[in-house]
């Protein structure tokens, strides 16, 4: 019996960094926030409402980045065959999916706030969005109607493969779309970020990444506990 | 409070909220974690006699 | 090389000689076709514009290609032949390529009929609208080979496979609705060309991945 409860999920992520993500986000976010809030000038033209800028892009941005992670692991799962990459991938996955749906509810949130309707079509980061999610939805009903076991994992693996290499291909779609399918009239594309802002924007992005990568490390310790328990159960029956 | 600042309040209310949901989540699930351990150590106990 | 090629031409006239001898799916994608396209025009108020009608050809083509998908590997599941396929001494990538192939051809063939039908239905095709729809053809085969491998190990895979497949069908859709209508169709054109490129790839290259046990 080769296979030790070790070798079959592999090393967990570190627990010496958990404290570290989790006090780096903890610092980040909230001073991201409070530089948003308390030192960044007000944006002449949109005013107050463009505060929600500073919440709103990380988490878009924090979402792909969980996309990329988990198409990151899938790859190493199909090149190496170590079973815990499927777990760090369907985790990183279900970050970004729960990132996107963030997202979405933000930009719906700036959308009202800007032009009176929760919904656009000319947004094209919301519309992009709308896609991912359907997209990494239909990977979950992938991982739920397909029964555990190395097919799953790989199927999963190549699906999320598939997804990265979506998001620049329906960026390009809806950009094209955008001319003459449905025109981009309203748009948050402004003129060139004065300084503050964009170092207020990066504290606050950080911090996002920050809070996904401590999000991220927990819940993938609940899974690797959940599956070694299963093991021990099914070795004590 | 203008208009603006109530959707932009609502917006990083959201995300605390979220967060918060996820902490309940995740406290049920170490609790429901805590259990199984107790019930596969005493399976064990019993099974090895100690 | 040659053997390669070779592997791909048999079993792509494999898949079209199964078909013609059985005669079950190409002619249920040409009626679903025709009946869509039929069920669109009650389903447009009349005055509706040319580029709302062709926005319902893509539709129709998408629906009709999801519908010859789930046929996909139907006939091999039945025969319980998959197994013998992929234990075969070909690339697994061959067997890719060639289903890819097969299903092509099947989506072409029924857009034989569905455009003339759809021209006789609404009103006059442009030859973008052709190019892009042969586009399109090979982006949604490629993708449509490999999603219903993945689909074909779920307990729901009828279920599945419309889920896996109508995201990715979105870029081919806005690639071919803008050929259809823009002015200049070059850039969609151009973009449909991209997307069969880089999903052709991935699949080719994934697909040995999805197909073992």
């Amino acid at each position: 019996m080769s296979t030790s409860l070790l070798s079959r999920h592999g090393r967990g992520p570190s627990p010496r960094f958990g404290p570290l993500f989790a006090a780096a986000a903890l610092a980040l976010l909230v001073g991201g926030f409070a530089l948003a809030f308390y030192w960044a000038p007000e944006d002449a033209d949109q005013g107050f409402s463009q505060k929600i800028f500073y919440l709103h892009v990380p988490i878009a941005l924090t979402a792909y980045a969980c996309f990329g992670w988990g198409a990151w692991k899938a790859l190493r799962l199909l090149w190496t065959g170590e079973r815990r990459y499927d777990l760090e991938s369907y985790t990183a996955i279900h970050m970004g999916l729960i990132f996107g749906l963030l997202t979405l509810v933000t930009g719906s949130i700036w959308a009202k706030i800007s032009w009176g309707q929760w919904w656009t079509w000319g947004e094209r980061q919301l519309v992009l969005f709308l896609i991912l999610f359907l997209f990494y939805s239909s990977y979950f009903m992938l991982r739920y109607s397909t029964d555990p076991g190395p097919r799953r994992e790989r199927n999963s693996a190549v699906y999320a493969l598939f997804g990265v290499v979506l998001i620049p291909v329906s960026f390009l779609a809806v950009r094209i779309a955008g001319t003459i399918l449905h025109p981009t009239i309203f748009t948050h594309e402004g003129a060139d970020l004065p300084w503050q802002m964009l170092v207020a924007f990066l504290v606050c992005l950080a911090g996002m990444l920050s809070l996904a990568a401590t999000l991220y490390r927990v819940e993938l310790t609940g899974k690797r506990i959940d599956a070694s328990l299963r093991e021990l159960r099914e070795l004590l029956a | 409070m203008s208009t603006a600042e109530k959707y932009v309040t609502g917006a990083y209310l959201v995300l605390l909220g979220s967060i918060l949901v996820y902490v309940l989540i995740i406290a049920l699930k170490v609790g429901r974690l805590e259990e199984e351990l107790a019930d596969v150590t005493r399976a064990a106990r019993e099974k090895l006699g100690g | 090389m040659n053997a390669y090629a070779g592997d791909v031409a048999a079993l792509a006239r494999k898949d079209l000689l199964l078909e013609v001898r059985s005669r079950d799916t190409l002619p249920a994608m040409l009626l679903f076709v025709v009946s869509a396209l039929t069920i669109f025009h009650f389903a447009l108020p009349s005055g509706s514009s040319e580029r709302a009608e062709t926005g319902l050809l893509w539709i129709a083509i998408v629906f009709t290609a999801l519908l010859g998908l789930t046929r996909a590997f139907a006939a091999e599941r039945e025969g319980g032949v998959l197994d013998g396929l992929v234990l075969a001494p070909c690339d697994r990538s061959a067997i890719w390529l060639g289903k890819t192939i097969g299903l092509t051809v099947f989506l072409v063939l029924a857009e034989l009929v569905a455009l003339p039908a759809f021209a006789l239905f609404f009103h006059p095709l442009s030859w973008d609208l052709v190019a892009a729809v042969a586009l399109a053809d090979i982006g949604i085969a490629s993708i449509g080979t490999l999603l219903a491998a993945i689909a074909a190990a779920s307990r729901a895979r009828e279920l599945l496979l419309p889920l896996l497949f109508l995201p990715l069908a979105i870029p081919v859709v806005i690639g071919g609705v803008g050929a259809s209508i823009a002015s200049d169709p070059g850039s969609f054109l151009g973009f449909l060309i991209l997307y069969d490129g880089v999903f052709a790839i991935l699949s080719w290259a994934s697909f040995e991945y999805v197909i073992t046990e």
